[in-house]
């Protein structure tokens, strides 16, 4: 649970170190009028949207740091036999980061209203990221003729399961990814998309974080 | 382009107002509608629990009396009324109910920041209670685990429900941290970016810090519970064995091998103890606000509350392991979580003296929802001291099997936020249906509901003392038990199927009080905070009419001298609290 409680230490700091000084320094009890157009203290800089988003995020980041701290505990038993990783994986994770260079492409793109490369980038993204997922699926098949399956060891439960996680994270954003490209290609204004375009890929950016950090562990073990 | 805060494009917003009736009360995405949603079916969900707790306690002061109780049934009720009324009612009530209904409202903002998403978090929190329900009806019945769920027996034959009971129950739980995370993302949101002009963090209610704090945890803690739902669900479904070990089951060797069920304990624990804190700090701040409303003085150490808060929150996911002394570790590890454990007590204490400090030289009014805060703080201090009994590791090892851990976690996760929870259903029932309940019935419930809770659980407390199990279907002729033993248990479930009973005078006064009710006015109690300000009782959809409340002070400012009235609301300029007003409303 370490590296758990190392995530959560980190992420419950910012946090209350945050709220605190909100509320250090002030004297609640005294009234004073606002300041005219100013809200209240402590709002943050940038839309809900992605203040919600970063929120998700710090929920996903605790959902796999559980699943790491659980690996890493499991790992420690007598019956764990390291599976072979597909080289494939390689290959997958270079089609990832691929996919993520393509939604930086189309974030840099929106903010400066070019509506053609925020097109490109967006069907790029979304079709690196399907050939990662089908990737992902070839190297499930190949430990599966290997003989590698998912009862076997619990290092394969794991390998399918992460591996798994990580993919419908990923299905789950290309339905935003879906919703945003139909809305360009059907002649959507680029200022409309902006945001959805910048959401996108912070979290395919998160996603790749995930993926490194997933792809280091099995490696390593 | 510079972000421009809710409250400032306030003027731009379009405020779709529902027009047909399944918009506006079925598929609503008014957080006033979701609120009272998740309540309706939180207390549809409780009452199960509560009619199961009866049935277990007929069993137990009865034995051998009900021939329709087997103990596959009693190890299913345990189950069942331990996850209901721990997630599916308090977790839900609280942050899907009160969180829903009081952060706009509080923080002077039109709605939830996304309501669509707030919708379908109901929506498949309701699912998710079905999926619970629906374990009674499938073969087997469900899971009989214990709230637990600990491995390896949650999944092997002998334990009742472990064909279908036990999926169901994983299944609706992965569906209600989906629902809660969907909520959660919102509570936080929007107490983030949509408060009002002039309402900084340090003048929100103590009832939206403690609802803040508490989705925090649970928005990092449900992973927890999640994490071990979906491997536990392979382990029975897939065969695989992350947390079985080699195991004999009925004579065969089962295919699993060196799983280990600590791991289990580690990750449920992980949640499971900062969910006793997603449970009771929207307790602790709820209760305050009712405390400084009906003694008209303010809280005392709003500062140190809200520190307090941020101190348990942070804690919460420390203690953890001292639910696992009894599953065997190092001592040293027991000496740490003892210590943390013993540390945690201290912001918690802090709370206690504040709220009774609040009540000092106070002008209280007994009120029913007073009456329900002062027994809070009645029954949480009893239960948090047992507590610190129960956190050494060395008193702990005797008392974790018996009666006095039911009675402590009962009286201060039990009892305690149900107090709250009734205290604030009436203290906020003139806003939500604009109408005042019975008091007289009222005063009933609590004195009935107080006075009964005791004789439940204090003499389990002298149970637990002479070593009486808990969990045991029946106890038999057991030589250390003495027949005065076997007395307490009987008078305990006479006790608990009164106070069962006696909650039905709640259902009927705030049922028959939304037609009989007087009408309520919009701030019946001369409360401070935003929500009793509305131009309309009930508020109606976007809340606050054309314009947004702006906040000139504290939501504290009870009892000022020199003002004609005990109370200054949040939204009543500095300079300019008014000299008189009779009808409770601000100016």
């Amino acid at each position: 649970m370490t590296l758990t409680l190392v995530f959560l230490g980190i992420i419950m700091a910012t946090i209350i170190a945050w709220l605190v000084r909100q509320t250090v320094n002030t004297q609640p009890w005294d009234a004073a009028d606002p300041v005219e157009n100013q809200p209240g203290r402590g709002i943050i800089n940038i839309d809900p949207k992605k203040l919600g988003l970063y929120s998700f995020i710090a929920v996903i980041t605790s959902l796999f740091a559980l699943f790491a701290s659980a690996y890493l505990m499991r790992m420690k038993l007598g019956d764990w036999r390291p599976l072979p990783e597909p080289n494939l994986l390689w290959l997958n994770s270079a089609v990832l980061v691929l996919a993520s260079f393509a939604f930086q492409l189309a974030r840099n793109a929106v903010a400066r209203g070019q509506l053609l490369t925020v097109k490109t980038g967006l069907l790029a993204g979304g079709v690196c990221t399907l050939l990662f997922l089908v990737g992902q699926l070839v190297a499930w098949q190949q430990l599966d003729a290997g003989g590698y399956f998912i009862t076997g060891n619990p290092a394969n439960s794991f390998f399918y399961l992460l591996t798994a996680l990580h993919g419908l994270h990923l299905i789950g954003g290309m339905w935003v990814w879906g919703r945003t490209t139909m809305r360009v290609l059907t002649g959507a204004d680029v200022e409309s998309v902006r945001l959805s375009v910048e959401l996108c890929t912070v979290y395919w950016h998160y996603l790749l974080l995930v993926w490194i950090g997933l792809f280091g562990l099995l490696l390593s073990t | 382009m510079a972000y421009v805060a809710i409250a400032d494009r306030d003027h731009e917003a379009d405020h779709h107002d529902p027009t047909t009736f399944i918009t506006k009360y079925i598929w609503s995405q008014d957080h006033k509608v979701i609120a009272i949603q998740y309540g309706i079916t939180a207390l549809f969900v409780g009452m199960v629990a509560l009619i199961l707790s009866g049935m277990m306690r007929l069993q137990l002061g009865f034995p051998d009396e009900f021939s329709f109780i087997t103990p596959i049934d009693y190890y299913q009720f345990i189950t069942m009324h331990g996850m209901i009324m721990v997630i599916f009612l308090l977790t839900a009530l609280f942050l899907g109910g009160f969180g829903n209904y009081l952060i706009p409202l509080m923080i002077g903002s039109r709605d939830m920041v996304f309501p669509y998403m707030n919708m379908v978090s109901f929506w498949v929190y309701l699912v998710s209670v079905i999926v619970l329900l629906a374990s009674f009806f499938v073969p087997g019945g469900p899971t009989g685990a214990g709230w637990t769920l600990y491995p390896p027996q949650a999944i092997l034959p002998g334990t009742p429900g472990t064909d279908w009971g036990i999926v169901l129950m994983l299944g609706s739980l992965a569906l209600f941290i989906v629902a809660f995370t969907m909520g959660g993302l919102n509570y936080v949101t929007t107490i983030l970016q949509a408060r009002a002009r002039g309402m900084t963090m340090m003048r929100l209610p103590l009832s939206l810090w403690g609802i803040f704090m508490a989705t925090i945890l649970g928005l990092l803690a449900f992973p927890a519970l999640f994490v071990s739902a979906v491997m536990m669900t392979l382990d029975k479904v897939a065969g695989t064995s992350f947390f079985m070990p080699a195991v004999m089951s009925m004579g065969q060797n089962l295919d699993h091998e060196g799983g280990s069920p600590i791991l289990f304990q580690h990750l449920f624990w992980f949640f499971g103890h900062p969910e006793v804190y997603i449970v009771a700090l929207p307790a602790f701040g709820l209760v305050s606000d009712l405390l400084s409303t009906h003694a008209r003085k303010a809280i005392f150490g709003y500062r140190m509350m809200v520190w307090a808060i941020l101190a348990i929150g942070g804690l919460s996911f420390v203690v953890w392991a001292h639910h696992m002394y009894v599953s065997g570790m190092n001592p040293y590890f027991g000496f740490f979580f003892a210590t943390t454990t013993l540390i945690i007590a201290v912001p918690t204490a802090i709370k206690v003296y504040n709220w009774v400090l609040t009540l000092w030289r106070g002008d209280i009014h007994l009120t029913v929802p007073m009456l329900f805060a002062i027994g809070f703080i009645f029954t949480f201090t009893h239960g948090g001291l047992t507590g610190i009994f129960l956190g050494n590791v060395v008193v702990d090892l005797p008392l974790s099997d018996t009666y006095f851990v039911v009675a402590h976690f009962h009286m201060v996760m039990g009892v305690s936020p149900i107090l709250v929870v009734f205290g604030s259903i009436y203290h906020w029932y003139p806003k939500i249906t604009g109408r005042m309940f019975n008091e007289t019935l009222g005063k009933w419930h609590f004195w009935l509901t107080f006075f009964g809770t005791y004789a439940i659980y204090l003499p389990m407390h002298y149970l637990g003392f002479l070593g009486v199990p808990r969990r045991y279907f029946a106890m038999g002729n057991t030589e250390f038990m003495p027949e005065s033993a076997h007395t307490l248990n009987s008078a305990i479930t006479i006790s608990a199927l009164f106070v069962g009973v006696v909650q039905l005078l709640f259902l009927y006064n705030i049922i028959v009080s939304l037609w009989k009710g007087k009408k309520a006015g919009p701030n019946p109690w001369k409360a401070t905070t935003l929500e009793w300000q509305t131009p309309d009782t009930p508020p109606k959809h976007g809340n606050w009419g054309h314009e947004l409340p702006e906040v000139h002070r504290w939501a504290y400012d009870y009892s000022v001298p020199g003002y004609h009235d005990d109370f200054i609301p949040q939204n009543v300029p500095a300079d300019a609290a008014p000299a008189t007003s009779d009808d409770g409303s601000s100016t």
